[in-house]
């Protein structure tokens, strides 16, 4: 079957071992460590782990279509965000008459904004499989109308990178409007509790942090299923030469369709378990600085590796929480500076460099000239 | 009554009274005319006042307003009338009246202040636009005349008849009757309705507005009917209105595209840095005007260069550094570019402040045109869509005509043949991506007279100015051109009915759907250029 396939793999096994590893490692060093060990690990440390799991997930499906489709999206921030609405809109219905205002159905902010009854909406987010659906639903649905105005009219390159860029530009856009019935430019906060867990215990949150390593390993291993399967090879064929993949007979903008609407999926349930651990969503999640940022994880870690877009997230984000801390002032010129060195000097990120290095010391007589590791993958 | 007739006889007197040469200082009339407003009882205060206006003193308006705002003091030795100047604390600060100099600080214990009931206060609003309306500045009388509408009573009707006959600029003629028709509607005067129907000023239509809920039959017809010519007159002007902001915003998105549509429409370089390049050309026009305080019409004149070069100089710069050695990756270029905008930003945060500067506007820029009572246009919007169709038409000349020009189209359209032909292509790159820089660099300048200028001015408009490039179809200047005006226009047309926001979301819905249909824009390139 095409996703335990994978499973055969070396770099997925190491993958998922390393993932397990850690999943165990952190759960056995905040349960059994005493709270005075230096060992020990907080429950803050745990929530901030978990949200970087979660942007792993998110570089993950960002390098599932650049990497592999040659779609530059800048805008997954928009379906990462819907997923988390969509999940937001579930904890919010779950307060009940536990806010400020006690109304038993309407939100706190629809109550300050003088609303009668729930917008059309709204209904159905007290229920979790119907909110869990949707998390799936809101960015599949929107990748799929968009996608398929923008294949089918053969949009790609900069201009399909400029208009996912308006498309998140819009939407926060529209968010951000009172009107819209989200909050917002506050969003949803005041969470209380998840499918009964009170969100503000450790144990909670150990659950969510565990719940996003599995979710991470699963879209790990679909984004691998995908890419080593006839599809994914096809996919690669239009990466690399579109005009070449329709003559020869196969339907492009189907494959990119179903590409691009998995990887708004997984972005999706990314901001799903982004939400209820961070407290909060609002629309700054649909900036495009976000969206962009996103990007530039993936570029670092490596593109088209999607272990590399792992390492990237993680890596990125444990500098800005650093950086952010320690002077708030060096994060963008770092950032920016991180944008260049990695676009000029390390194109293929730090995974190519260790991989680079590995094939040579295989392969000493191996031409520099070759094709890029992608574009071998792609004839192999 | 009485009253009444004593002041227009004296208004009638001051009209003929107007060009009266200036007083000399010794024995000068005014201090006695002064000293009898003090002097005089509350039923003889009428005639003190008349006495003033019908004295034809130039100083005789700011005399009448230091009495209507309580400022009129006597000094109790001396019986002489002073201006206070400030009344706070113990001391008062006051002046002469009659020459104006400051007389500095004097205990208010010495001072007695010139009484004012609030009758006389009323009518001196009216004693004085009337005292305006005979300024020997045709403006100064149609402002006091517009000043007037809606605020004549029984006692103004006559002085403005009896000046009406003398006036002869036609403006004034026009506000004197307007002034005069609204008093004679509240009258029940159904010929008066006439004289208003041609009117757009509110307090014409306010009159109106009056009459027909009045109890008079006929005249609330006859208003009804005027109110809806009026309303027709109203409605065309506020479309001109739409069309003058919409332009003008389209202006702006102009400026703010053009020079993209170089870097990215002729080059093929995605600089997602550009909005900071305008930035740093809305800086220069600040720092301009730090440089030289005191002058900022001319700092603004001297900033168009300045900026120009400022932002051509980062452009080669960025050029050099990293957009060269991504040649032919274009999306590595945009998060390249993207990097070295966060750094921009972050470094004029750093640098300069994270705050808004202030750039002054000077004063041929503010203001407003003004076409009719519902209809003005600002000075400065109007000069911004001045310098957009300016720049827009040297770059096209430099693109057509120039040497530059050619070879940069030579470049673009085959690289090999042109280096084959002697063009050095990467002077011509560099050259190019100066050219677009320093061109947002003048959007900058530009920008920094409607907007405020703060790191943030460029994120503003990047998405706005690839947006139109692509709108108009990349690589076509003309495109943009039009892009921008009707995507400004199109904006402004759907603000009153959306909302500012709504509708710049229906813009940016339009624009992604527009380019699924055409993803080649409004204005396709065609031919040889088209493929690459």
């Amino acid at each position: 079957m095409w996703l335990t396939r994978p499973l055969r793999e070396r770099s997925t096994q190491i993958f998922l071992g390393v993932l397990f590893a850690a999943l165990v490692v952190v759960t056995f060093l905040h349960l059994f460590m005493p709270q005075d060990s230096a060992l020990h690990v907080s429950a803050y440390t745990v929530t901030l782990l978990g949200k970087y799991l979660c942007y792993a997930l998110l570089a993950v499906a960002v390098d599932l279509v650049w990497g592999y489709l040659g779609i530059l999206s800048l805008g997954h921030g928009a379906f990462f965000a819907l997923g988390g609405y969509a999940m937001g809109m579930y904890l919010m219905r779950q307060i009940g008459d536990r806010g400020t205002y006690g109304d038993p159905v309407l939100p706190d902010f629809m109550v300050f904004l003088n609303w009668q009854e729930l917008p059309w909406y709204w209904l159905g987010f007290d229920m979790a499989w119907f909110a869990f659906i949707m998390v799936l639903l809101a960015p599949g649905i929107l990748a799929l109308v968009f996608g398929f105005l923008a294949f089918r009219s053969r949009v790609t390159g900069v201009y399909l990178s400029i208009i996912t860029q308006a498309l998140t530009f819009a939407l926060m856009l529209a968010f951000f409007r009172n009107e819209m019935g989200f909050g917002g430019n506050n969003g949803l906060t005041d969470f209380r509790d998840i499918l009964g867990f009170n969100l503000r215990t450790d144990a909670t949150r150990l659950g969510l942090f565990i719940a996003t390593g599995i979710a991470l390993g699963i879209g790990y291993l679909i984004c691998r299923g995908i890419v080593t399967s006839k599809l994914g090879r096809v996919s690669i064929a239009c990466r690399d030469a579109e005009a070449r993949t329709r003559f020869l007979g196969y339907r492009v903008e189907r494959v990119q369709l179903f590409v691009f609407v998995v990887s708004a999926m997984l972005a999706g349930v990314a901001g799903a378990l982004y939400v209820p651990q961070v407290g909060i969503i609002n629309p700054s999640e649909f900036s495009p600085i976000f969206s962009i940022e996103i990007v530039v994880w993936v570029a670092l870690g490596g593109r088209a590796t999607l272990y590399g877009a792992v390492i990237g997230a993680i890596l990125v984000n444990y500098a800005k929480t650093v950086f952010t801390g320690v002077m708030p002032d060096a994060w963008l010129f770092a950032l920016g500076g991180l944008f260049v060195l990695v676009t000029v000097f390390l194109p293929k990120g730090i995974a190519g460099l260790l991989f680079e290095r590995r094939k040579k010391r295989k392969d000493p007589d191996a031409d520099p000239n070759t094709p890029s590791d992608t574009e071998r993958e792609a004839t192999a | 009554m009485s009253i009444i007739r004593s002041l227009t006889l004296l208004f009638i007197a001051l009209i003929s009274l107007l060009s009266l040469p200036a007083q000399a200082q010794e024995d000068d009339p005014g201090r006695e005319l002064l000293i009898n407003l003090a002097e005089a009882p509350a039923s003889k205060v009428e005639e003190a006042l008349g006495a003033i206006v019908s004295s034809g003193d130039p100083r005789a308006r700011s005399w009448l307003e230091a009495f209507g705002s309580n400022r009129l003091s006597r000094i109790k030795d001396t019986g002489d009338v002073v201006v206070v100047l400030n009344n706070r604390g113990r001391d008062w600060e006051i002046a002469n009246p009659l020459t104006g100099e400051n007389m500095g600080d004097m205990s208010r214990r010495e001072l007695d202040r010139v009484a004012i009931n609030n009758r006389i206060r009323g009518q001196l609003e009216g004693i004085i636009a009337m005292l305006d309306l005979n300024a020997a500045d045709p403006d100064v009388r149609e402002a006091s005349a517009q000043d007037i509408m809606g605020k004549v009573d029984a006692t103004l009707v006559k002085p403005l008849e009896a000046r009406l006959e003398l006036e002869e600029n036609a403006a004034v003629r026009n506000r004197i009757e307007q002034a005069l028709a609204i008093y004679r509607v509240s009258e029940g005067d159904i010929e008066a309705v006439d004289i208003l129907a041609g009117s757009l000023h509110p307090r014409a239509r306010a009159a109106l507005n009056n009459a027909v809920r009045g109890d008079n039959p006929a005249l609330a017809a006859k208003a009804k009917q005027a109110l809806a010519t009026i309303e027709q007159k109203l409605k065309l002007n506020r479309a001109a209105e739409t069309l003058y902001f919409g332009l003008s915003l389209g202006s702006v998105l102009v400026l703010a595209a053009i020079g993209l549509a170089i870097t990215f429409g002729v080059m093929g370089v995605i600089n997602m840095a550009h909005g900071e390049l305008i930035m740093l050309g809305a800086y220069t026009t600040w720092g301009m005007q730090q440089l030289l305080p005191g002058q900022p019409g001319l700092a603004l004149i001297l900033s168009i260069p300045a900026g120009f070069m400022v932002a051509a100089t980062a452009g080669i710069i960025i050029e050099r550094s990293v957009i060269q050695y991504l040649k032919g990756r274009p999306l590595e270029t945009l998060l390249a570019t993207f990097g070295i905008s966060l750094i921009l930003q972050q470094l004029v945060r750093t640098v300069i402040s994270p705050q808004n500067r202030t750039v002054v506007t000077p004063e041929w820029m503010s203001g407003s045109l003004v076409v009719n009572d519902a209809l003005s246009l600002t000075l400065n919007r109007m000069y911004v869509l001045g310098f957009a169709l300016v720049v827009f038409a040297l770059l096209m000349l430099i693109m057509r005509k120039t040497r530059l020009g050619l070879e940069v189209r030579a470049v673009t359209q085959n690289r090999k043949m042109a280096q084959s032909m002697g063009i050095r292509a990467t002077r011509v790159d560099i050259m190019t991506f100066a050219l677009g820089s320093g061109v947002a660099g003048l959007a900058g300048v530009a920008l920094s007279q409607l907007t405020n200028v703060g790191p943030n001015l460029g994120q503003n408009y990047i998405i706005d100015s690839f947006m139109v490039v692509v709108f108009g179809g990349v690589g076509n200047l003309w495109g943009t051109l039009i892009a921008g005006l009707s995507l400004g226009t199109i904006n402004q047309l759907l603000e009153p009915w959306a909302g500012a926001v709504l509708a710049k979301i229906i813009v940016l819905v339009f624009i992604i759907l527009f380019i699924q249909k055409r993803p080649k824009g409004l204005f396709p390139q065609k031919g040889r250029a088209a493929e690459g």
